[in-house]
């Protein structure tokens, strides 16, 4: 969460200096809704996520720089500098990716379940997405095609309370999104977001009732973004300042702190050295993102294709590629 | 006659329409409160309440549907599509359900209705987000699609598109948003009839067809080429479907020789649709193929540099025309 927490400040930063490009959309203030859920998963378990996805992907375990690389739009970044911000995944660590369109990863990471149910795996997917996403069609179709498969999946709604700047009072016919899940006979819950043990135990027993009872499930935590949207967006217009200041005093991470010092698995002496730690990797994973090459002009075939093979003959149909038929070649003036 | 921003002539028509229709209404998401993901609609939602400026949740499928539904009854919904990236989550209603009405049901029931959205590239939004899709409209029967790529067409062509008894696809580019240009508000309504292209710069040595904001590149170009003694004629198609073809092979029956350029994938796409007419109806007067410039035929990469390869930006449409000019023995 310190890490998540950290990365992100950074990023705003390196994006305000024109390094990063494109939307960037912030998880400050989310971080116990993500750690709390990823950190549960298994050696054989699958993780899908929308376009706010820096966390997940640390959370998950993927090398901040390969993650800052590739914001900066680097050939070293997790998709060779061909996704950014959005499209982070780790396929190692079987995080099949942020997905850019609002409701769209729900429908493949039901697929992804109904990949591990036919194979016989014992492992199962977590799907995250916003508030806002369970107002799409797609949202519904998934759920419904979860629950009458019986698949191996939790749905997770980060509820941070806005879609943009769309509130769910505004949005949601019911706004308590956990208990959508009725109508598909789902199980459905909501927990505290910002209680990351909270969100670690419900989706442990997720997990559990995924994997062993074939019951999907629909997981609700709600939570808050401290940021704007997307770095684009003060986040100011449709939500009052008081209420940015209440949800600041729920830190996940303070809250976090205090429940392991008392507990007593952390001291103060940790906690500071923990940061100490995070803020070098933080660092570090920036030089390495400023250092790392671009993607030269080259490679703009690349990849479009998952057969190397038809890649030439695809860039040969396109007029604007650098194999475009020339007329010089057909004679036409003789 | 006053500069206005290419935003500011569409809210301004939207505004006029507003106030001259009370059966117009807008709908979209963010469009109210938050005034627009692209300000837009800034201070209508204010000005004319929930009921004509109607916000709404993440469902493109169930709202465009609901304007198709309003649309039978008589109202005339505006529908602000985000981006055009999103319309492919309607892509059913629009296709399917818009574009079918009329015929399907023997010309008893009309939809008047518009959507609006942005495509375009260039701020590095990556794939999903990075599209031009103008051509899987303009190739539909029952559609009507316009691409306004000045203020002044902008704010006649929203007006004409929203009194039109048909579903109009309105295009616009996110580049173009902040582009200014004279609107004259002083004469008659400033409605321009949808269906006909304009010639945007005269000259005899060339023909140089687009729309949107790839209009503004051609005639960048066209400037550059002056610098070489050629007068490039520089046509603004302003809509795909109906297009006016007359005003494309006029010129070319003039210059001789033509471009196309679009920010879509050429393959299949607007160009190729130009192309293809031009090589019929001009075949004796052409002393060179058409030449074609689009978007390089991949999903939009994130890396600056490997996006700005991926567009169609001046020098690509410049070499384009100086490489069909010098086969013609002109350069
Ligand atoms: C189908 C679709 N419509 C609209 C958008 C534009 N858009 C991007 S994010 C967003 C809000 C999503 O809110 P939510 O699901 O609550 O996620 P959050 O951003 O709060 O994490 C919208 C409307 C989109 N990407 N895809
Ligand atoms: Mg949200």
């Amino acid at each position: 969460m310190v890490l998540i927490r950290r990365f992100e400040e950074r990023t705003e930063e390196q994006y305000t200096r024109a390094r990063i490009g494109g939307y960037c959309h912030l998880a400050i203030g989310e971080e116990a809704a993500t750690v709390g859920a990823v950190d549960p998963l298994g050696d054989h378990d699958y993780l899908f996520a929308s376009y706010r996805d820096h966390g997940t992907a640390l959370a998950v375990g993927s090398d901040p720089g390969a993650v800052m690389a590739e914001l900066f739009g680097k050939a070293a970044g997790v998709a060779g500098g061909y996704g950014g911000s959005m499209h982070l995944l780790d396929v190692e660590r079987r995080f099949l990716g942020g997905w850019g369109i609002v409701g769209g990863q729900l429908p493949i990471a039901a697929g992804a379940a109904l990949a591990l149910d036919y194979t016989g795996s014992d492992g199962a997917v977590l799907c995250q997405f916003g508030d806002g996403a369970t107002n799409t069609g797609a949202f519904h179709e998934a759920l419904n095609l979860a629950a009458v498969w019986n698949l191996p999946i939790i749905f997770q709604i980060t509820n941070n309370l806005y879609g943009m700047g769309t509130s769910v009072a505004m949005a949601s016919g019911e706004t308590e999104l956990w208990k959508r899940a009725a109508a598909y006979e789902m199980h459905g819950e909501r927990v505290d977001g910002n209680d990351v043990l909270a969100v670690h135990e419900a989706t442990t027993r997720l997990l559990t009732m995924a994997r062993r009872d074939r019951r999907p499930s629909l997981l609700e935590t709600c939570t808050y973004r401290w940021r704007g949207h997307s770095v684009a967006d003060a986040g100011k217009v449709y939500r009052s300042a008081d209420e940015i200041a209440e949800w600041r005093t729920r830190d996940p991470i303070a809250r976090f702190e205090h429940q392991a010092i008392e507990a007593g698995t952390l001291d103060v002496g940790d906690v500071s050295e923990l940061r100490r730690e995070v803020d070098a990797t933080v660092t570090e994973a920036i030089k390495f993102a400023a250092a790392a090459a671009t993607p030269t002009v080259a490679n703009l075939y690349d990849n479009v294709y998952g057969d190397p093979g038809t890649a030439a003959q695809f860039a040969r149909m396109d007029t604007a590629g650098p194999f475009g038929e020339r007329r010089e070649t057909r004679g036409w003036r003789t | 006659m006053a500069d206005v921003t290419y935003r500011e002539a569409l809210r301004l028509a939207l505004d006029e329409e507003l106030a001259r229709d009370p059966n117009v209404f807008l709908m979209g998401e963010e469009i109210g409160r938050f005034e627009g993901s692209y300000k837009v609609t800034a201070g209508l939602w204010k000005k004319w309440g929930p009921k004509r400026v109607r916000e709404t949740p993440i469902s493109e499928e169930g709202f465009v549907g609901a304007g198709v539904g309003a649309a039978m009854l008589g109202l005339r919904p505006v529908v602000e599509i985000m981006t055009v990236n999103f319309i492919l989550v309607a892509m059913d209603m629009v296709v399917n359900h818009a574009a079918k009405v009329s015929q399907m049901f023997g010309g008893k029931v009309k939809v008047p209705m518009v959507i609006r959205t942005p495509g375009g590239a260039g701020a590095q939004l990556t794939a999903q987000h990075s599209q031009s899709l103008e051509v899987f409209f303009a190739h539909t029967p029952g559609l009507k699609v316009v691409s306004p790529a000045s203020p002044a067409d902008a704010y006649g062509l929203l007006k004409s598109a929203i009194r039109d008894d048909d579903p109009v696809l309105f295009m616009e580019n996110l580049v173009l948003y902040n582009l200014t240009g004279p609107l004259d508000t002083t004469a008659g309504d400033g409605a321009i009839p949808i269906g006909v292209a304009k010639v945007v710069r005269e000259g005899g040595d060339i023909t140089i067809v687009s729309h949107s904001y790839t209009v503004r590149r051609c005639l960048t170009v066209a400037d550059r080429l002056a610098q070489s003694g050629i007068e490039a004629e520089v046509i603004d198609l302003r809509s795909l479907r109906p297009l006016d073809v007359d005003t494309v092979i006029e010129s070319v029956r003039k210059t001789s020789r033509c471009l196309v350029a679009e920010e879509g994938w050429a393959t299949f796409g607007i160009s190729a649709e130009i192309a293809a007419r031009v090589h019929r109806a001009c075949f004796d007067d052409l002393d060179a193929p058409v030449e074609r410039v689009g978007s390089a035929e991949v999903p939009m990469p994130y890396a600056k540099s490997l996006e700005l390869a991926a567009m169609p930006l001046e020098e690509k449409i410049e070499a384009a025309a100086r490489g069909l000019l010098a086969e013609c023995g002109v350069l």
